[in-house]
């Protein structure tokens, strides 16, 4: 209980400074040349003082979304390429384990956040379609032993609007992304079924009380005023509605910690570097993940957005971690 | 012993970062009267720190992909930097002992298509060595605003040298009469490698014949290779010339200032061919 109570204490203390001074143990941060920012200020045209983090740097608030517009923008056509060199693979099972926590049935609709590049939303399309083979199964059972009049008849009543019924919407903010996205669907041939949509996670472009299923994967730490994102999401979804977001976290255990952030500051940026030619945005990704609040602050901050049954699981030791919560 | 060992990453690291201070620059913007501040880490613009083991993991990975694409300049100007530092050092000194070297070091010219009068080179009379240039540019329809900038040089005057010996690339394929076709570049890297000693330069001369055909090969290996290896060897050092003051100058005489002989044979541009 005291324990909650000073995290919140914290989350207070931290959202009226609107500063994160959390420094992780990879890097120590760098020297900011706090005189010349100050005269920076006042031939700045932005009127608000608010600053938040990109990665370690501090920027003006307005600024941190162009920027990281622009880091996704410069990543969007290796992305995929970079998510299996950088986590040798392992990104393709957190996003099934993520479907597998979901179970979405055939008539589910997903608003997929960030989805940027689809890999939530086709894998939804693939989970929809081997429910809806299963229920067919299933129903064509009990036939198998009747004569084929009866059959037959059967197929002119099939429910031909399930394929249509469940949606899945794609929303980012970076057009590349979408871009990139459409182009794996086309080439896929799982276009019918998929929407993609531009729009900001703390602005959605929907009504209210829209979908079923609302998740966010590897994007929400983009993100500048979560809590906005969070309101948002409580928005859109319906009542019974839930929220899921798949996102890096902290590792409790001291020793893989360390091998993580060795491996996250050493490496990843000459992946980034060698594979998609940018340093500086793979950079602004590993220090983005040590900025993100950890399982048990994020859990606290869905359950303010007014979310019920707020749970979490870790996989690879907490390298990720799945939230999961309810709208009622 | 893991946990020290990661001690060890996490120390280099903190020790590199914190050799980095920031710097802010002010920059006119030309197309309005409001101050722009741009401000950049490290030492230089475009710097960024790497501890040694970054430096080897960029340096095979580069050596990698480059191998794999020959096209990806970038890869080919990190292996560069992250192998080079013995030989820009080398090459720093070979400057500094040159007194048009040390002007160059101190002055610090860049050969960038804004700093260049191309409507004055055009007007230079044929065998200059600005008139050649131009030509050359045109001919192989490049720009020497293509190049790569220097990135993981720890150092803001070996970077320089980097910088430079980028730049001269162009100079010297009009000053060895090479084109930059595939045969033309091997001559020049061969040229550079003697004369540098860059590990990348030596890499890609190595490498590059390996891609060339037999009758290129056999012209690369009877005639070109050699004078190029001899030119490279014994020529003066091409980076201590300050070109952009010798435009008027007629290449002939440029040649022999630098110790080079005219190429035993001329290689048209129009054998470029993409492999």
């Amino acid at each position: 209980m005291a324990a909650s109570v000073i995290l919140r204490l914290q989350r207070v203390i931290r959202l009226s400074h609107g500063d994160i001074n959390v420094v992780a143990a990879g890097v120590s941060s760098r020297s900011g040349c706090c005189w010349v920012q100050s005269s920076c200020r006042c031939f700045s045209d932005a009127a608000d003082d608010r600053r938040t983090h990109f990665g370690f740097e501090t920027v003006p608030e307005a600024e941190k979304a162009k920027r990281v517009y622009k880091v996704f923008e410069n990543v969007a056509q290796k992305y995929d390429i970079m998510n299996d060199a950088m986590s040798l693979g392992i990104h393709r099972l957190w996003k099934d384990a993520l479907l597998h926590a979901m179970h979405p049935l055939p008539g589910a609709r997903l608003l997929d956040v960030a989805g940027g590049t689809g890999d939530i939303a086709f894998r939804f399309m693939a989970y929809i379609r081997s429910q809806q083979e299963r229920q067919k199964h299933r129903a064509a059972r009990p036939m198998q032993t009747s004569p084929w009049q009866d059959i037959s008849s059967s197929y002119s009543t099939e429910d031909e609007g399930g394929p249509q019924e469940s949606r899945a919407v794609v929303c980012d903010i970076n057009k590349e992304m979408l871009k990139v996205g459409k182009q794996k669907a086309d080439s896929m041939g799982i276009s019918p079924g998929l929407l993609w949509v531009v729009g900001d996670a703390e602005e959605l472009p929907f009504d209210d009380a829209q979908f079923d299923i609302y998740t966010i994967a590897f994007g929400i730490r983009n993100v500048t005023h979560i809590e906005q994102a969070l309101q948002e999401a409580q928005r859109v979804l319906k009542p019974g509605g839930r929220f899921m977001c798949l996102e890096f976290s902290k590792v409790t255990n001291p020793l893989l910690a360390r091998l993580y952030d060795a491996y996250s500051f050493q490496m990843i940026p000459v992946l980034g570097e060698v594979i998609a030619g940018d340093w500086k945005s793979y950079q602004y990704l590993v220090e983005s993940i040590r900025k993100f609040p950890d399982q048990e602050e994020f859990k606290h901050m869905i359950e303010d957005a007014g979310f019920c049954c707020v749970r979490y699981s870790s996989f690879t030791g907490g390298v990720v971690a799945l939230h999961s919560g309810f709208k009622l | 012993m893991w946990p020290r060992v990661g001690q060890q990453f996490l120390w280099l690291n903190q020790r590199y970062c914190s050799l980095i201070t920031k710097v802010c620059v002010k920059q006119l913007h030309s197309s309005s009267s409001v101050f722009t501040y741009s401000c950049y880490d490290g030492l230089y613009p475009g710097h960024i720190a790497t501890t040694p083991i970054q430096k080897a993991l960029l340096a095979v990975g580069s050596g990698v992909a480059a191998l794999q694409n020959p096209y990806r300049h970038d890869m080919v100007a990190v292996l560069g930097e992250t192998t080079g530092h013995p030989a820009l050092i080398n090459l720093r000194d070979r400057m500094r002992n040159d007194p048009e070297g040390y002007t160059v070091l101190i002055e610090r010219p860049k050969i960038r298509l804004s700093t260049l009068d191309l409507t004055k080179l055009a007007s230079l009379p044929d065998g200059s060595f600005g008139r050649e240039y131009l030509r050359f540019l045109e001919d192989n329809r490049v720009t020497p605003d293509s190049r790569v900038d220097v990135k993981f040089v720890d150092n803001e005057e070996l970077a320089y040298v980097m910088q430079r010996y980028r730049e001269v690339h162009d100079l010297l394929h009009t000053l060895l009469g090479m084109p930059t076709n595939m045969l033309g570049e091997v001559a020049v890297k061969w040229f550079e490698a003697a004369q540098t000693g860059l590990p990348m330069c030596v890499l890609a001369a190595m490498l590059g014949p390996v891609r060339l055909n037999a009758s290129r090969l056999q012209t690369l290996f009877t005639s070109l290779g050699l004078w190029a290896l001899q030119n490279g060897w014994r020529a003066r050092c091409v980076l201590s010339i300050f070109y952009e003051r010798r435009w008027e100058q007629s290449l002939a005489d440029l040649r022999e200032e630098l110790n080079i002989e005219p190429p035993p044979l001329i290689l048209s541009a129009l054998n470029k061919r993409k492999i």
